[in-house]
């Protein structure tokens, strides 16, 4: 029994120790002897060390929330080491080669999980929104219980998307590309495991917190001091994961994907570490105190907040544009020294841009000066990314008409083209004392999330789902147009609305009457807000529905009988 | 596939795209190359422009932290002094009709048809953003009074309604309304039974239906022990007191015989802020003439 399950965990991991004779003799004359790795003694040590503090903290906790999130820790603190125990158990003496045959022994499980786990938690964050968005419209679905309130809907929803949708697609593609375009297998046998189902882990306890009313209030950032814990030392791991890989590369220099992808890593880490210096109340108690305090903590959230934009939802994303577009347009990309300006002016940049947050507020004048006018100068450095994406595409516009999965991330940047506009203009004062507080804002950042963040995601997705289970292409070509079409039509919707809301919005707040009175009272302005409300909602539920489309059409695709290899990305080796 | 166009193959050494005649730079990662295409010129230039552009903007505004201090710009520019300028422009477009109406009387008010108009412009947002919120648009709702009709719990003359928007009810505010419905069931002042009997008595001379075991008498000799010192006799109310006419159709809570069992079990105490703290007096005599022309303003 206990054999025939090493013979299966061998053959997964592409040792095939029967069928291989020569290399089932290397192994023999290697394995003399099976020992427990350094990591794997470290780790499971690690965790039931973890799984004995997290039982005390449970039974010592100041309040039942913050005892449900210890137990959740101490289960999977649990599972963790019977996991290291049981797959060691298993597997071979010796790790899985680098190398089989002179071609890299590349490591796409961990890249799976992320992939399905992406499509999961962007499904749920898309109907949390949804659900978000009518209660916008018809405040009676908060359905008066608490854990659906709109304040705390609203936080899940944003997470929901930005960090466990577009932070799996992340870690997933990082991890894939990483791994092509360096030729090398992912560093660490444990830690690519680690950082998927560690970040994944952190998505549960940050959601439960956000539903249960545990959050520090700051935006994008609302987990306690706990959750930011555990999140920095997956975030170390996937650092140094990344970093090893490169380190470890076959390649003469770093492809240009994997600059963005590092600097997203890195500089993720610093806002983290800065945003979220605080002091708990006590080991047994969720709350904390962050150490910034008035002007000083809103210029450092704004600081961590449109960072999140520019190094999470840009930088990152642009990875997958330099990664994912010239490999399904099959054209090289288009200007080298394009990539190497505006990578190095977009991340110099861009760190600056945060205070226009903060435009006429008890900043002071200065910092506002410097952040409208590092905002505009960001305008060409982020469209030197769009312009690299679409002329890419020159020489192969033709494959538009009939490739939807190219089409979609081809949309995408010209979204990200938009977006990046737009994000300037409504940094200069004049425009931003229209627009700050507005639904315009709201419109801003979707124009970004859903055409480019969740476009470029889905493409990639649809491209990676096929090369990552051997598929020879996916389920329905068809069904990907519709998913296409019906997703740019709920874009529209969604930007449109909250642009005609946000402007009548903005200019209903400062109308003044002949005799100088305001023309407008607050509560008129939201009942004028409501037809577009609905509209918004409606084009919600129509990205939703596409996104339902997709996922059938990815699990129809993966679950099909045949195998083949697939078209475009021979597989190298078996699939782990 | 295009790469096979090209003019060599392998890794190494810049190779010609042969569908953009342009040379690559030699390096492939996973299949994927890169032609060497210059930066777009109009690209270059037009990032070179807004850096030009933000200089002058640094030169002008307010920019650049030094020691202690800061770069100051060419004039001296504050968000601090532009938001004085802007209310200063402000009440200069209102003009003199600002200091007219904070001497006026509120009765002066309402007869000066130019201070009037100026009165309800005011009052009008000033309604929408602090009493609307429980007020609705005037038309009230459950346990907040219509401001609408011509029913008053504390009076509808321009004395009162000031009063009660100044000082405000139940708001800790010596000066304000104080009267409440005390909680008769459920501090044991009235057994359920003898409640019953009150609310079917309340209904029965407001004019409603009463049901048919509904023992009215026994409700009549509670009323007249309980409730009469401060409803009335005939339960017409008592504005001194905030206590509710029970004979008209206006209820705030409801005319169903459960919300009125309810009110007499638990009674009844909602309360509106004071406003003296919080608005400006010129405001405050604004929201007054304002809510007494709705519609039910007493002489």
């Amino acid at each position: 029994m206990v054999r025939a399950r090493v013979a299966k965990a061998g053959s997964e991991r592409g040792v095939r120790l029967p069928s291989r004779p020569g290399l089932s003799d290397m192994a023999q004359t290697i394995t003399s002897q099976k020992n427990m790795t350094f990591g794997e003694v470290g780790a499971a040590a690690a965790f039931a060390a973890l799984a004995v503090l997290s039982i005390v903290v449970a039974a010592k906790a100041y309040t039942p929330e913050y005892a449900f999130h210890a137990y959740l820790f101490a289960a999977g603190s649990l599972w963790a080491v019977f996991k290291i125990l049981d797959r060691y158990y298993d597997r071979p003496a010796d790790l899985p080669p680098l190398e089989i045959a002179g071609k890299p022994n590349y490591s796409m499980g961990p890249v799976r999980f992320a992939t399905v786990a992406a499509m999961v938690w962007g499904i749920a964050g898309f109907a949390v929104g949804l659900l978000a968005a009518l209660q916008l419209a018809f405040p009676v679905l908060n359905l008066d219980l608490p854990w659906l309130s709109f304040g705390r809907i609203r936080p899940l929803h944003t997470s929901a998307v930005i960090f466990a949708f577009g932070g799996n697609v992340l870690i997933a593609t990082s991890f894939y590309v990483v791994q092509r375009t360096c030729r090398a297998r992912l560093a660490g046998d444990i830690a690519p495991w680690f950082v998927v189902l560690g970040y994944n882990f952190f998505i549960v306890i940050a959601g439960t917190g956000y539903l249960l009313g545990i959050t520090q209030s700051k935006e994008y950032a609302e987990p306690e001091w706990y959750a930011d814990l555990w999140l920095t030392v997956v975030w170390v791991a996937y650092f140094l994961v990344f970093l090893g890989t490169v380190m470890r590369r076959k390649e003469p220099h770093i492809y240009v994907a994997n600059w963005f992808y590092l600097a997203f890593i890195l500089t993720i880490a610093v806002l983290h570490l800065g945003n979220n210096a605080a002091v708990p109340v006590s080991l047994f108690s969720p709350k904390s105190y962050i150490v910034w305090a008035g002007v000083q903590d809103a210029l450092v959230q704004w600081w961590y907040g449109h960072n999140a934009v520019g190094f999470f939802l840009t930088a990152g994303f642009l990875a997958l544009m330099y990664y994912f577009i010239p490999k399904r347009a099959d054209r090289p990309v288009y200007s080298y020294r394009l990539s190497i300006i505006h990578f190095w002016a977009l991340i110099f940049l861009y760190i600056w841009a945060g205070p226009h947050h903060l435009h006429y507020t008890a900043l002071p004048d200065w910092a506002q000066t410097l952040g409208m006018t590092f905002s505009v100068m960001l305008w060409m450095p982020s469209w030197g990314g769009m312009i690299n994406g679409l002329m890419t595409l020159s020489g192969a516009w033709d494959k538009l008409r009939t490739d939807p999965v190219l089409r979609m991330m081809v949309v995408s940047v010209a979204f990200y083209g938009m977006a990046t506009f737009e994000g300037p203009l409504m940094s200069v004062k004049a425009v931003n004392s229209l627009s700050h507080y507005t639904d315009w804002t709201i419109g801003h950042v979707h124009s970004g999330a859903l055409g480019w963040v969740a476009y470029i995601s889905f493409g990639a997705i649809y491209c990676l789902v096929p090369w990552l289970w051997n598929r020879k292409g996916l389920y329905s070509t068809k069904l990907v147009n519709w998913h296409f079409w019906i997703s740019t039509i709920g874009i529209v919707l969604y930007i449109s609305a909250m642009w005609v809301s946000g402007i009548l919005q903005g200019l209903m707040w400062r109308a003044y009457t002949s005799l100088g009175f305001l023309e407008y009272s607050f509560i008129e302005t939201v009942e004028a807000m409501h037809p577009f409300y609905v509209i918004r909602a409606m084009g919600g539920a129509l990205f939703l529905v596409g996104a339902l489309m997709m996922a059938w059409n990815l699990w129809k695709t993966i679950t099909a009988t045949e195998a083949a290899a697939p078209e475009g990305q021979p597989a190298l080796v078996p699939a782990e | 596939m295009a790469y096979e166009k090209m003019t060599q193959d392998g890794h190494h050494g810049p190779q010609v795209d042969a569908v953009s005649g342009v040379a690559t730079t030699g390096h492939a990662w996973d299949g994927i190359k890169e032609l060497n295409n210059p930066l777009p010129r109009w690209w270059l230039w037009t990032f070179y422009l807004t850096i030009l552009w933000s200089i002058a903007y640094w030169v002008v505004y307010p920019s650049w932290p030094l020691v202690t201090s800061y770069t100051k710009g060419l004039f001296a520019w504050h968000s601090r002094e532009a938001v004085e300028q802007d209310l200063a422009a402000l009440k200069t477009s209102r003009g003199a009709m600002m200091d007219k109406l904070a001497k006026a009387s509120l009765a002066e008010i309402e007869s000066t048809p130019e201070l009037l108009t100026f009165a309800r412009a005011l009052g009008k947002p000033a309604f929408g953003d602090n009493c609307a919120p429980c007020h609705g648009a005037g038309g009230g709702a459950h346990g907040y009074p219509n401001l609408n009709d011509d029913d008053w719990l504390w009076g509808g003359k321009l004395d009162d309604i000031a009063l009660t928007v100044r000082h405000g009810i139940r708001a800790g505010d010596a000066e304000g309304r104080q009267g409440s419905m005390p909680a008769f069931g459920r501090d044991g002042m009235i057994p359920r039974p003898d409640v019953e009997a009150a609310a079917d008595y309340v209904r029965s001379i407001a004019g409603l239906a009463v049901q048919p075991k509904a023992d009215v008498a026994r409700g009549a000799k509670v009323f007249a022990e309980n409730c009469a010192a401060c409803h009335g006799e005939a339960g017409k109310g008592n504005r001194d007191l905030g206590a509710p006419d029970l004979t008209d159709k206006i209820w705030l809570y409801g005319s169903d015989r459960a919300a009125i069992i309810e009110g007499i079990w638990n009674g009844r105490g909602g309360v509106m802020p004071a406003w003296a703290n919080r608005l400006d007096d010129t405001t405050i005599k604004a929201l007054t003439v304002y809510v007494h022309t709705l519609g039910g303003g007493e002489k």
